[in-house]
């Protein structure tokens, strides 16, 4: 039993409370309440909080008892979390307000269980969508449902029906609705309409925008039979329980030939009429974003199809030299009834013709903006017309990041392990791969030469080690007929013994199949003749290597802070050893600090993607995991353990070598006992890589 | 059905088949010319049933060999085989289409090891000869014999290309899969579902290719649409039968998986 005094204490520690204002004789008494395995609870959880800040602790604290009488510990954790992963993306005040609204969360968190999550089925959507046919739509999230016809919308949480399956389906509905309007003309006829002519313009748009989606579900329900049964069950009632005069527009859009313009005409009668409550599908129109949207889309993609069909015509005329007279393009309009997909026909001098898939592509997309091919849009550009650089964006300056121009764009996003909080710290580490800058210099010639005896000795036996063709003898099958063998089983069968039917050569491949990825420590205390031993050691590696042709990548890493994350690409898995990777050896670096855990993730990913049957991680490292501020000591050593044992998990096996002499004391605990060496003498370790990996890998 | 060997594979009965452009006439323009062909196409396109379908018709055998990583030279040529205390040699099916004029297929003829296409590179061009390396023989084709090789260009492997010295020798025919109208009607005829039915599962076929290259390596071949409509004829409910022979058949990745078999329930 723990007593006032026990709880204080432990709150004073975890609370680091002398240098603060909080008062553990207060809080002590709250928790004294409780059953024993609810202090426990408690308290562990405080402290795990209070690793990551101790006034979201502190109020921790005196919420939780309380909070606890209502509710279940499993619900208590998730509220912690919760509060501590807000806390990371959005700072004290954020997660403090998710402590105090401790009701809140109770209520989402229903909701959730209960609910879709637009993470949760987004993958499956996008597949989903793009499965449809058209122009390629994304997905993104906001606050309502919308389209500005090339992106799809959704909100985060859907949990207005009762099952978590219903509102998948909700999802489902709100995402075709959306590709119906871009498909079946309701944005297109929506820019021409001039709602402005309506006293109330907003009301006019929005009677609009209720009548298309009754008139869009009919499409659906003809196209997508069995999406359209699922919608009617989610909603059954709707438009029976409609005014009469709704029910009268619903059954004129529903028919099989209605148009945009069918809706556009029933405004007038509708205007005055009270709205009806919206469908559960309904999506919001905003044009504004629909006409920005299309316009840069629509000067973009002419100039593109443009230049397409003049590049395309280019190569037809290369094939197939014609008389010289100006090629004629023109669309032919299928009739209505022509299944998805033939909808229209490009000639090329009357000859019907296919184009090739990028044009295809943009032709089916502008018919989606326009409803037709116009005729300007089918001459091929002349030269000189298109400027590629108006239509890629500019690459990202990776120094820029800490100049505010751009934040997190083109980087990834790993976990890490907290060990304090014993949880993920989710996207916490921001990651880029850079190149390292090759330096042409006299480093590695002088390196090759001074270890030429070396280099031999290594390329003979990594040589050695080889897949090869072996000629296997004593076959039941193969390509020939091992003579030896033959003779042998003659003789036998002359004496009267049975003759073995083992009596043929054949030719087999042992193939290594080996993937390793060399993860190169280029933080800054490195710096130095560490850093020279590394590089000697990387070359003569890669000389050694290329010996054996078992596929490797090296990457170096480093960072300052977890914003910062970088790993410098010295080689790719499938780029080849040459001058350049030699010079970006030679320019290996020492930069800044050793975050270790999201460059074992990231190089896993690589590794696992190579699709090797082996698969080797080795580190090459001078010290603990270490980064500026946060990433020292036990924490950084708990998140590198992490992350290597996801590696292995993942099939990878990984390896350390090290020169830091009080490696022995933290090493086996995250490689495991044997998977490390240390090399005692830097000057000895561009001898001892190579060595070891040919250890490892015979 | 009774034994027979590969020289007596005559197609009797006439395959379905659905010409979709000028393929017929033109495999019977480079026959007639002695010339090798190339099948280019997606897998379950039709490569095979044409094959069949031109064999019945030039009344030839039909010998088709389905390559492998571990297809030798002496698997296509022949090899000695020890018979009884002798050595015996026996002839590959390579062989023994030249010997007896047939029409010899090569299956997927980028998956048989590199040494193997230099084999048929001699009997690729206008030689038209077969050497039999170790009986020390040249074997002549010919005028029926028929080389045809099929060529998947949709693998985007570097490892899996042909070569220039081989692609070069042949004449070159490019299959794809049918316009959805016809398509609709092979399916119909092939697995007697009736058209409207039919229709949809190239419907359905559409919407799986548009996911090719966004997750899917390729669509859903003509040859998996049979499957799925021999099954709904024998009353399997469409949407289980599109899971099973063709969601299943096109990935292994369970987000990719529902968004197809929530594509085949929204069709049906």
């Amino acid at each position: 039993m723990l007593t006032a005094d026990d709880i204080a204490a432990r709150l004073d520690e975890y609370l680091e409370t002398e240098f603060s204002f909080i008062r553990s004789d207060e809080l002590a008494p709250l928790i004294l309440a409780l059953t024993p395995a609810e202090q426990a609870f408690m308290l562990d959880w405080t402290q795990r909080i209070a690793s990551t800040n101790t006034e979201i602790a502190h109020q921790f604290v005196r919420r939780a008892p309380q909070v606890l009488k209502a509710q279940e510990p499993r619900v208590i954790e998730a509220w912690a979390l919760h509060a501590m992963d807000v806390y990371d993306r959005a700072g004290l005040r954020a997660a403090l307000e998710v402590i105090q609204d401790v009701e809140r969360f109770v209520r989402h968190s229903h909701a959730r269980s209960a609910g879709a999550l637009f993470d949760e089925v987004s993958g499956v959507l996008l597949h989903f969508v793009h499965g449809l046919a058209g122009r390629p739509l994304k997905l993104a999230l906001s606050d309502t449902a919308w389209t500005d016809s090339e992106t799809i919308h959704l909100p985060a949480l859907l949990a207005q029906l009762p099952t978590g399956a219903e509102n998948f389906r909700l999802y489902k509905a709100l995402a075709v609705m959306q590709w119906a309007q871009i498909h079946h003309g309701t944005l297109r006829s929506a820019l021409t309409a001039d709602f402005a002519v309506w006293p109330d313009a907003a009301r006019a748009q929005r009677i609009y925008a209720l009548l298309e989606t009754l008139r869009l579900e009919a499409v659906i329900a003809r196209a997508l039979p069995g999406l359209g049964r699922e919608m009617q069950q989610l909603q059954p009632e709707y438009v029976a329980a409609l005014p009469a005069a709704w029910q009268a527009a619903a059954r004129q859009l529903q028919g099989a030939h209605s148009t945009p313009a069918a809706s556009l005409a029933l405004l007038p009668a509708l205007y005055h009429a009270a709205l009806p409550p919206p469908r559960l599908w309904q999506v919001e129109l905003y044009l504004q974003e629909v006409a920005a949207c299309m316009q840069t889309r629509m000067a973009r993609e002419k100039l593109l199809l443009r230049v397409r069909l003049a590049q395309w015509l280019e190569e037809q005329r290369n094939k197939a030299p014609t008389d010289g007279a100006p090629p004629r393009l023109t669309v032919r309009e299928a009739a209505d009834d022509a299944p998805p997909g033939d909808a229209f026909e490009l000639t090329l001098n009357d000859a019907p013709v296919a184009p090739p898939e990028a044009v295809a592509q943009l032709l089916t997309s502008i018919r989606l903006d326009l409803g037709e091919i116009p005729d300007e849009y089918l001459v091929p550009a002349g030269p000189g017309e298109y400027d590629p650089a108006l239509y890629t964006e500019p690459a990202d300056d990776p120094d820029a990041v800490w100049q505010g121009t751009y934040h997190e764009r083109g980087a990834s996003y790993y976990n890490e392990w907290d060990h304090g909080r014993q949880h993920y710290r989710k996207n916490w580490c921001v990651m880029r791969e850079r190149d390292v800058t090759p330096v042409y210099d006299g480093f590695v010639a002088a390196t090759l030469q001074r270890h030429s005896g070396l280099v031999a000795h290594l390329r003979r036996s990594f040589e050695a080690m080889r897949d090869e063709e072996r000629l296997l003898k004593r076959q039941v099958y193969g390509d020939g007929v091992d003579i030896d063998a033959l003779v042998e089983a003659l003789a036998d069968a002359h004496d009267g013994s049975e003759m073995s039917d083992r009596l043929f050569t054949r030719l087999h491949r042992v193939e290594r199949d080996i993937a390793v990825a060399f993860m190169v420590d280029m933080s800054g205390s490195t710096r130095g003749w560490i850093n020279e031993a590394e590089r000697e050691a990387l070359l003569l590696l890669c000389e050694a290597l290329e010996a054996l042709g078992d596929r490797y990548a090296i990457y170096g890493f480093s960072g300052v802070t977890r914003k910062r994350c970088e790993l410098y690409r010295i080689k790719r898995f499938d780029e080849p050893y040459g001058a350049e990777v030699r010079a970006r050896i030679s320019g290996v670096r020492a930069q800044d600090y050793t975050r270790m855990g999201f460059a074992i993730r990231h190089l896993t990913q690589l590794l696992n993607e190579t699709g090797a049957r082996t698969r080797l991680l080795i580190t090459l490292s001078d010290g603990k995991p270490d980064d500026y501020s946060d990433y020292r000591g036990v924490y950084g050593i708990e998140d590198t353990r992490r992350a290597l044992l996801e590696a292995r998990r993942s099939g990878i096996h990984p390896f350390c070598i090290t020169i830091d002499e009080h490696g022995p004391e933290y090493l086996p605990h995250m490689y495991g006992a044997v998977n490390y060496t240390l090399v005692n003498e830097v000057r000895q370790l561009p001898f001892k890589v190579a060595e070891i990996y040919r250890r490892l890998t015979a | 059905m009774a034994e027979i060997t590969p020289e007596e594979h005559y197609i009797t009965e006439e395959p379905y088949y659905e010409p979709s452009g000028s393929e017929v006439a033109m495999f019977e323009a480079a026959w007639h010319n002695r010339l090798p062909l190339l099948l280019k196409g997606p897998t379950g396109c039709g490569k095979t049933r044409f094959m069949e379908y031109m064999a019945w018709r030039l009344k030839r055998p039909l010998i088709t060999v389905s390559c492998h990583d571990d297809l030798t030279a002496s698997d296509l040529v022949g090899r000695y085989l020890v018979k009884g205390g002798e050595t015996v040699w026996v002839d590959g099916p390579l062989a023994r289409a030249v010997r007896a004029g047939a029409i010899c297929y090569l299956d997927e003829i980028v998956e048989a090891r590199k040494d193997t296409m230099v084999v048929i590179h001699p009997l690729a061009d206008d030689r038209r000869v077969l050497p039999m390396e170790k009986l020390g023989l040249l074997l002549q084709a010919g005028p029926e014999f028929c080389l045809a090789v099929s060529y998947n260009p949709g693998y985007q492997s570097v490892l899996k290309d042909l070569k220039q010295s081989t692609r070069q020798r042949f004449v070159a025919l490019e299959f794809d899969y049918p316009t959805a109208e016809l398509e609709a009607r092979i399916v119909a005829a092939e697995s007697g579902i009736d058209a409207a039915l039919a229709a949809t599962l190239v419907k359905f076929a559409h919407m799986t290719r548009n996911l090719k290259g966004n997750g899917l390596e390729e669509g859903a071949s003509t040859r998996l649409l049979v499957h799925a409509g021999k099954l709904i004829a024998s009353n399997v409910p469409p949407v289980t039968a599109c899971a099973g022979a063709i969601a299943q058949a096109l990935t292994d990745e369970p987000e990719m998986l529902a968004a197809i078999n929530e594509l085949s329930a929204s069709l049906f």
